[in-house]
């Protein structure tokens, strides 16, 4: 369990995180949501401990972030912040080899090589794990950073928008896989994202922050709506449910636009019936359990998306 | 031990063996060649320079690799930043407020014990430029740097020709030290010193693996990175004032060995750095001192001649970084 009590965090005059308290129970996909500066990325780097805050308290599992060894920690809780980059000249298996370093010190014992291997396989680096870090593409280096979280083994799984850099079939693929994570192996996941339609329709809960105060706080179901979403990003978020064919908030875009201003058009190359979306997906990938009400939040002219499911 | 998995960088391991036998063929020769007169003295006389030597090459070496993962930087050495020259105008002052002659009059190792405490301090200083406010740009750190190096020498500059003329031969005797005259009063105690710093500071080695990858990661997997970067500043400070103490400064030796150790050995692990640089850094003094006496007939200077190498060195690291 993850308690959060009253932390504030402030850089100069501004107070980035605002006297937040909240408690997150063991088990499950939370999501983190807001606009940029709402303190999202702050909080969730106190409770990874790499940054302090300046009043309040964080403990994971009953002990005290600020307090516990570092060390003790580091085999409980991993963070992977946004920005990663590496000034030494490593390869992707080195790197993922570093997750093992709580438990090894640096001398790898036969199952810490197991759980890099699978890290490996879970992630699909196969290709790339002896490659040097700095000549793989954003995404691909993304993909190995969240190897060595994943290889690190630790029930709580804080990560800073996981999908930057990633394009549509491996966001879609991380973000299954961070719920199988959080579903089959009981881990608690934490999840700093932009994307709304990703939170609603992988996370069991959602966490709404705007100028470092949580502004709702509940099921997908009951934080997309369009009055939250409008006062957590300040700009009207229609909000169409999908697959359950309930009637929607405004009108579902039409099959054919009459008008390209002000509807948005759904895209043929995103839809669900592209080929791309169709391509089976690689056998260790996770086959999602249907969920009955498929919610989908549609900003400005985003289309809808059937991430992951298609098949 | 999985034999897919982790195993000990093959490279590395070749790279320091050759390494080690390229040291013992140049300690060999340096030793034994062109023997003449006294053998006992010879010997002891030629020993007495290896000894300094190695223990000179190794703290350099080790010095600049500890420097680099604290700096995060490749490019940066302890006497970029100043480290050196600040010995020496630790010296200087010392001379000229309490007199060359009080001065060489206390211990030799009381008075290196008081200058290592005033370098630990400068490290600490520093320590905290380096990790404060926005203290990690490599820019800023540069600069510091050399504004501070040539802080010191012009200070240094200024208290000597403020000093009586006489005291200021005798002072030079002192500060001037090169390979060939080797302070011999100071080698027990460096050598211990650097054996000493080695041997607390060897454990952490694996840990600076973790701090080489940056902050936020180390802290996520649990190494404490402030105070891995605060001991290595101090295990440098200590380094580097036994280096300058036993023959002044050098300044491009250890990012020359350092630099060309993490080339040869393909590795970012500390474990196999370190020990590979070492070995460049005792190699080049003492190989480079061995062509200097028998072959270039002491017609220039070891440190010039490194210093030139090393520029060079540091030219092409500077071209090949900017067309990454």
């Amino acid at each position: 369990m993850i308690e959060i009590d009253r932390v504030t965090k402030r850089y100069g005059a501004a107070t980035v995180v605002d006297d937040v308290s909240l408690v997150i129970p063991r088990g499950g996909v939370t999501a983190l949501v807001g606009a940029n500066g709402a303190g999202k990325s702050t909080l969730l780097s106190m409770i990874g401990r790499i940054l302090h805050p300046d009043s309040g308290t964080v403990r994971v599992d009953g002990m005290d972030v600020a307090r516990t060894q570092s060390a003790v920690l580091a085999r409980r809780l991993s963070i992977l912040r946004q920005e990663n980059q590496v000034a030494v000249r490593i390869t992707v298996r080195e790197l993922i080899e570093f997750g093992r370093f709580p438990y090894s010190s640096g001398r790898l014992t036969g199952e810490d090589v197991a759980a890099v291997d699978r890290a490996i396989e879970y992630l699909q680096l196969e290709e790339f794990a002896n490659r040097p870090l700095d000549r793989l593409s954003g995404g691909q280096r993304q993909r190995a950073f969240i190897a060595m979280v994943l290889a690190q083994d630790t029930g709580y799984l804080l990560l800073d928008e996981p999908l930057n850099n990633l394009d549509m079939r491996h966001a879609a693929q991380a973000m299954s896989l961070i719920r199988r994570m959080a579903e089959e192996l009981q881990k608690t996941v934490v999840v700093v994202i932009h994307d709304i339609n990703f939170a609603a329709y992988h996370a069991g809960r959602i966490i709404a922050m705007k100028d470092g105060r949580i502004v709702a706080d509940g099921p997908p179901e009951t934080v997309v709506s369009p009055s939250i979403l409008s006062d957590v990003f300040d700009i009207d978020v229609p909000v169409h449910q999908v697959e359950g064919h309930l009637p929607s908030t405004s009108a579902p875009p039409p099959a054919t636009a009459p008008s390209r201003r002000r509807r948005p058009q759904p895209c043929p190359a995103r839809c669900a019936n592209h080929p791309l979306m169709r391509a089976p997906l690689p056998a260790s990938l996770p086959r999602h359990r249907h969920r009955p009400v498929h919610i989908k939040a549609v900003a400005g002219a985003a289309m809808i998306y059937r991430w992951g499911t298609a098949r | 031990m999985s034999p897919k998995g982790h195993f000990a960088p093959r490279r590395a391991c070749t790279t320091i063996a050759v390494l080690a036998a390229i040291l013992g063929i140049c300690v060999a020769l340096f030793m034994t060649y062109d023997l003449k007169g006294s053998l006992d003295y010879a010997l002891e006389l030629r020993g007495r320079k290896v000894a300094g030597m190695a223990i000179v090459g190794f703290a350099v070496a080790y010095s600049s690799v500890l420097f680099h993962t604290a700096t995060h930087n490749r490019i940066l050495t302890p006497s970029l930043m100043g480290f050196d020259s600040l010995y020496i105008l630790i010296q200087t002052l010392a001379a000229y407020f309490l007199g060359t002659t009080t001065f060489l009059l206390i211990d030799v190792r009381l008075r290196f014990g008081i200058e290592v405490v005033a370098m630990l301090a400068f490290a600490a200083l520093l320590y905290r430029w380096l990790l404060g406010r926005g203290g990690r740009d490599v820019y800023v750190l540069v600069l510091v740097g050399i504004i501070m190096g040539t802080m010191f020498s012009s200070l240094t500059e200024l208290v000597m020709r403020m000093i009586d003329p006489n005291e200021f031969s005798r002072l030079q005797d002192r500060l001037f030290a090169s390979f060939s005259t080797i302070n011999q009063d100071l080698l027990a105690v460096s050598a211990i010193a650097v054996a000493a710093t080695t041997i607390i500071s060897w454990p952490m080695l694996n840990r600076l693996d973790v701090v080489a990858l940056g902050e936020e990661h180390a802290t996520n997997l649990g190494v404490d990175h402030q105070r891995l970067v605060s001991r290595s500043l101090f295990v440098v400070a200590v380094l580097v004032s036994v280096s300058t103490a036993l023959v002044g400064p050098v300044a491009f030796l250890g990012l020359l060995v350092a630099n060309l150790a993490y080339q040869l050995t393909g590795t970012f692990r500390h474990r196999y750095t370190v020990p590979a640089a070492g070995l460049l850094g005792m190699i080049a003094l003492i190989g480079g001192q061995f062509v200097l006496q028998e072959i270039l007939e002491f017609k220039t200077r070891l440190s010039i001649i490194i210093s030139f190498i090393g520029g060079i060195y540091f030219i092409f690291l500077l071209y090949r970084e900017a067309r990454k």
